[in-house]
């Protein structure tokens, strides 16, 4: 997510494969030095829906679809 | 005698040109300076129009079927909350059962379910941080996923961020009353609707 751009791709790769994934795992460092979060979105047997926010690569689950990137949430006014 | 007037010019303004041309040069500069056009940054009035669109597709696909259509029909979505103490450990709530009403760019209302009694405003917002001196918002949905996202992947964390303040300082206590009663209602119609179209299939399978 892009403040005035909104969903935006940054990578897309198949971890099955090395240079895949090492790219994947570049781009997500290089999110996360940015100082964005990111989640996972999930959904149980049972149809609920939640994210699950992820602090290293292999916190993600090697079958997740997506990662989404948003900006670190602060207090607002 | 108008020679002499005329040569004695000459060297004047030949001594002095060293000051004047500096000076008619920076003059002509600032008047070809006001004339130019200001470079304008080209305005796209759908860019927004087609970020809020691809916003609401994403959250569409991350959250549930009911949360969307709360989403879209009432304008903001429901998340349960799960802390046993209550959404923060100032003013413990016993247990009881409470939840959040997500709006876009505006707090998070955490409210008891069963009462409705008001808790607590939560405001929070997702700053660009690589734009540290102004920059555009997410467009809603962004911002309601993202809520969506910290609460459900995070609450403690997302609630020990945000500025509590006590209810009505940003939402008036008399919206949420009403946002919860046509949330209510629109639960019941949603049953309705949901019990209608799975009750022909019960029949047949009967």
């Amino acid at each position: 997510m892009k403040p005035g751009h909104g969903e935006v791709l940054i990578a897309e790769g198949d971890v099955e494969r090395v240079e895949d994934e090492e790219r994947l795992i570049d781009e997500f460092r290089r999110q996360l030095d940015a100082g964005l979060w990111a989640a996972v979105p999930t959904a149980g047997a049972d149809g609920k829906r939640e994210a699950r926010l992820v602090r290293s690569f292999d916190d993600v689950p090697r079958d997740a679809e997506r990662v989404i990137f948003f900006p670190r949430a602060a207090g607002g006014r | 005698m108008l020679l002499a007037l005329a040569a004695t010019a000459l060297v004047a303004l030949a001594l002095l040109s060293d000051l004047i041309v500096p000076r008619l040069e920076e003059a002509w500069s600032r008047h070809r300076a006001r004339r130019r056009r200001a470079p304008t940054l080209s305005f796209d009035p759908g860019r927004e129009r087609r970020a809020e669109q691809r916003a609401r597709e994403l959250l569409r696909s991350c959250v549930n079927d009911e949360e969307w259509e709360m989403y879209r029909d009432l304008g903001f979505i429901r998340v349960w909350g799960t802390q046993t103490t209550g959404p923060d450990e100032v003013g413990g709530i016993g247990g009881a059962p409470y939840a959040y009403l997500i709006y876009p760019h505006r707090p998070i209302v955490a409210y008891l379910a069963q009462t409705h009694r008001l808790l607590s405003e939560y405001c929070v917002t997702f700053p660009d941080d690589t734009r540290p001196y102004g920059s555009a918002r997410l467009p809603d949905s962004d911002d309601v996923l993202a809520k969506w996202m910290a609460l459900t992947g995070d609450e403690r964390r997302l609630i020990s961020t945000a500025n509590m303040h006590l209810p009505g300082r940003q939402i008036d206590p008399a919206q949420v009353t009403r946002d919860l009663w046509r949330l209510s209602q629109w639960e019941r119609a949603r049953m309705r609707t949901l019990a209608e179209r799975s009750s022909p299939q019960a029949d047949s399978a009967g």
